[in-house]
Formats: C-alpha cells, sequence, structure tokens
C-alpha cells in the first residue's frame, strides 16, 4: 500500500472522495428533482389555498382534495403594464425565470424590496363566486428580507384593497424570529386591513409593537419581534407589489370594471 | 481497545448516551422536538446519517491520510446529509419545510462527527455500524420522551391527534406556551440528564 503520508497520496485521495461524494450527490439531486419540483408546485397551490381562506394552516389535505377546492380559483396570467389578461400556458408559467430573462422583463427602479427586475407577465388567481362574480383577487409578492427573498401572496377582496389573507411559501428567514411570517397567528392579523388609504396609496405596512384592531387601525400590522429586517422587507414588497411597477394597472382594472 | 458488539449498541442508550452524558446535539434536540411528528423524521435522518457515515468512514479508516482525515470525515458526512434532505423533500415535503434548516444543521450535528472521530477511525465496520444506530437510538430516545411532554402541555396533542382537549377547541386545558419555546426543552433536557444520573450516580461529574 502506498504511503499514506505521502503528499501525492493524499492528494488523489482527497480527490478520489470529492468525485465520489459529487456524483452521489448529483445523481439524488437530479434523480429526485420531478418528485420536488411536484410537492413544491403542490405547496404552492396550497398557499393560495391559504390566503383566500379555504385551508386552515396545518390543516391535512391530499392532492385531489387541493384539486377540489381550488376549483373557484382561476389562475390568470395578467400583462403588468396594462393590467389586462392574456393568453398563455398558466401550468408552466415560472415567473421568476421570466423575470431572469432580459427578453420578457425590464429593470426595477430601485426600490426597497430589492426586486432587481420586474417581470412582463405575472400568474395571479381571481376567485370567483357561484354566479361568477369577483370575490377575491391573489397577488404574487416577493422582496428581500434578512437571509433572501420571500416569496408569498397577498389575498385582497374585490374591492381591492381590503386584504383576505397572507402566505409564504418559501423564504429563509430565521426560524422563530423571521421565520414566523409562517405563523397563522401573526397571519390571522392580517385579514380585514386595509392595503390602500382613501387617496389610493399604498398605506399598509408592518409596524413596530402591536396595531390595534382592523377597524381602529386598518394600515398596520403587528410588527415580528426581533425580526426588524423581516417586517421592514414585508412592507416594502407590499408597497412595491401593490405600487406602480406592481400590480396598480391591474387593479385598477379591477377596480374600473366593478363599477 | 476491544468493544463487545453488545456495548457498542447499547451503551449509548443509557450509560453513554449522547444528549445525557456527552451532551451533544443539543442545538437540534431544542429546535425539532415541539412536536413528535418532526421529531421522527429528524431521529430517523440522524440515525440513517450517523449509521452510515460511521461505516463509510470505518471501512476508509486504513485509507484515510492523517493530515485531511477531518476535512474527509466532513465530506462524507455533508453529502450524505444533503442525499437525505433531498430525499425528504421528495418524499415528506411539509415536515422536511418544518424541519427547515435543520436537517442540514446535521452536519454540524456534533454526535456524527464525533462519533466517526472517536469510534469508526479505530474500530472495523460491524462495530463501527452498531456504534451509529446505538448513538442515533440513544440521541432519538431523548429527542422523543422530549417531544412527547412538550407536543402534550404545549399543545394539548400526541403524534398530531387531540389528546388534551384545548380551550380553544372548546375543551378544558389550558395549553402552556412555554413547552412551544427553546427554553422548554432545556428544562426537560435538563430534567431527563438529572434523573439518569440519579439512576446512575456513576454519571455525576466531579468537581475539581
Amino acid at each position: 500500500m502506498a504511503d499514506r503520508q505521502a503528499t501525492g497520496y493524499t492528494l488523489l485521495f482527497a480527490t478520489a472522495i470529492c468525485i465520489v461524494c459529487g456524483i452521489l450527490v448529483s445523481s439524488f439531486a437530479v434523480s429526485l428533482e420531478d418528485l420536488q419540483d411536484e410537492n413544491i408546485a403542490l405547496d404552492k397551490q396550497k398557499r393560495v389555498l391559504e390566503a383566500v381562506g379555504l385551508l386552515q394552516p396545518g390543516e391535512p389535505i391530499d392532492e385531489a382534495q387541493v384539486a377540489e377546492r381550488f376549483a373557484p380559483i382561476e389562475p390568470v396570467l395578467v400583462e403588468l403594464d396594462s393590467g389586462e389578461a392574456v393568453e398563455g400556458d398558466t401550468a408552466t408559467f415560472d415567473q421568476q425565470r421570466r423575470a431572469r430573462d432580459p427578453a420578457t422583463s425590464t429593470e426595477a427602479p430601485d426600490n426597497l424590496a430589492k426586486v432587481k427586475r420586474v417581470p412582463d407577465r405575472a400568474l395571479l388567481y381571481e376567485v370567483r363566486g357561484d354566479s361568477g362574480e369577483l370575490e377575491m383577487v391573489v397577488l404574487p409578492i416577493e422582496g428581500l428580507g434578512l437571509w433572501g427573498t420571500l416569496y408569498g401572496f397577498l389575498a385582497l377582496d374585490a374591492d381591492t384593497t381590503t386584504v383576505r389573507g397572507i402566505t409564504y411559501y418559501q423564504h429563509k428567514e430565521t426560524p422563530g424570529l423571521g421565520g414566523e411570517v409562517d405563523n397563522p397567528r401573526w397571519k390571522d392579523r392580517w385579514p380585514g386591513r386595509k392595503a390602500f388609504d382613501d387617496e389610493g396609496e399604498v398605506r399598509l405596512a408592518v409596524i413596530k409593537g402591536f396595531a390595534e384592531s382592523a377597524e381602529q387601525d386598518p394600515h398596520s400590522v403587528d410588527g415580528l419581534s426581533g425580526a426588524t429586517i423581516t417586517s421592514n422587507g414585508v412592507t416594502n414588497m407590499l408597497e412595491f407589489w401593490l405600487g406602480e411597477n406592481g400590480f396598480e394597472p391591474y387593479l385598477d382594472r379591477i377596480r374600473a370594471e366593478a363599477n | 481497545m476491544a468493544v463487545k458488539k453488545s456495548e457498542a449498541a447499547l451503551d449509548p442508550l443509557f450509560n453513554n448516551n449522547p444528549i445525557a452524558l456527552q451532551v451533544l446535539g443539543i442545538c437540534s434536540a431544542l429546535a425539532v422536538t415541539t412536536k413528535m411528528e418532526t421529531s421522527v423524521v429528524m431521529c430517523a435522518a440522524v440515525i440513517g446519517v450517523l449509521t452510515v457515515s460511521n461505516l463509510t468512514i470505518s471501512v476508509l479508516r486504513h485509507q484515510i491520510p492523517n493530515s485531511i482525515r477531518i476535512i474527509v470525515q466532513l465530506t462524507v458526512i455533508a453529502s450524505l446529509v444533503i442525499v437525505t434532505d433531498q430525499i425528504l423533500k421528495a418524499y415528506v415535503f411539509e415536515i422536511s419545510k418544518q424541519l427547515s434548516v435543520f436537517v442540514g444543521l446535521i452536519i454540524t450535528n456534533c454526535i456524527i462527527m464525533g462519533r466517526a472521530e472517536a469510534f469508526a477511525m479505530q474500530n472495523p465496520p460491524s462495530l463501527a455500524i452498531l456504534d451509529g444506530i446505538g448513538n442515533g437510538i440513544g440521541y432519538s430516545a431523548i429527542l422523543m420522551v422530549t417531544a412527547f411532554l412538550r407536543e402534550l402541555f404545549g399543545s394539548g396533542k400526541l403524534y398530531g391527534y387531540s389528546v388534551l382537549p384545548t380551550v380553544s377547541e372548546g375543551g378544558w386545558y389550558l395549553p402552556n406556551g412555554l413547552m412551544l419555546l427553546s427554553p422548554a426543552a432545556f428544562f426537560i433536557i435538563g430534567g431527563l440528564i438529572w434523573a439518569l444520573r440519579v439512576y446512575k450516580p456513576a454519571q455525576i461529574e466531579m468537581d475539581g
């Protein structure tokens, strides 16, 4: 056997270990990718259901039930600039990829949510009642927290200003601090708050400390203790995505159609 | 040093428990024990990683160059943890989301590198496997007892099923919120260590 202390042997051994481990890890990653993607898609649907109140957090639910409860929810592709619905395949739509591609996105103006590029189209969800009238819209939101970008959904009433729910499906915040954006009790503080003031400005913000009830203090939500940066991140992403670079044209259209 | 097979597997349960005596792996024990369901998955992951890493290191123990042995151990452990994380994401997605970073943190769980360096480097594969399983189960035993107490008194449930109907669901039990916070795990693990040392006084560390 070769000398175990020789430099050449050590290098050889290190290389061999790296190759073996590399092959092991990548083969698992590649072979399990399809299953994981399915799980992620299903999880996203569950978060949409949570945002609109059709699913309680932590409620066990299988794939068929998700599909069933999703019946009144219609995915809609919307052109952000005009706010108009456009034709397209909603099943394979990947907003993050679209935002990266220069051909299908524009550079965002400097913003606090640290959104770098805005896609030309976004996938949102419209919830309709039995007679086809619009009840809610579910908007995708994203923005920088402390450790990374938070991705989630904001459900607004058909009046386009009353919040019906908020959920996040992907984030890297600290469990127990910023990770509390997943806490059902915090999410319960959102419904009934007003996203816009009477002048149509985005006013909804996560404040420091406690906010009063939705009637008394409609534009504030309790801050997350020990997670100021995450809380501010949530405020900033609301301001961005409800504003002119986000869904303002779409919401204007919905409002106009309702009157 | 000759170690008997039965000792390798059984010692870590009470005599040389990784959490209670060696006081290793406390960080994950605090984080994932609010519910039994997440704890079970975490325990399975740790037992799996620990057993396979012990086996791998033991098989390679005569080949690993001494100067880079810690890095080699870490590479093996890190690879196994990533594979485990991928499997959890594919088959138990909801739970893997709840475990979030703590699956990745198995890499830094001192039990695993500790056993690789202290045991697998000196012992043949058969013993190393038993040592891995034993330590994994020793870790799991403490985790499951902690999770049992925290879930029962913190949310009135066991494995997600309501046992003590809580006030918020129309029952009589007012859940103890402290149980759901990390300090509760400190109290429970402290209590378990105390109980174990009363039962086995040889484990008491003498001052000075």
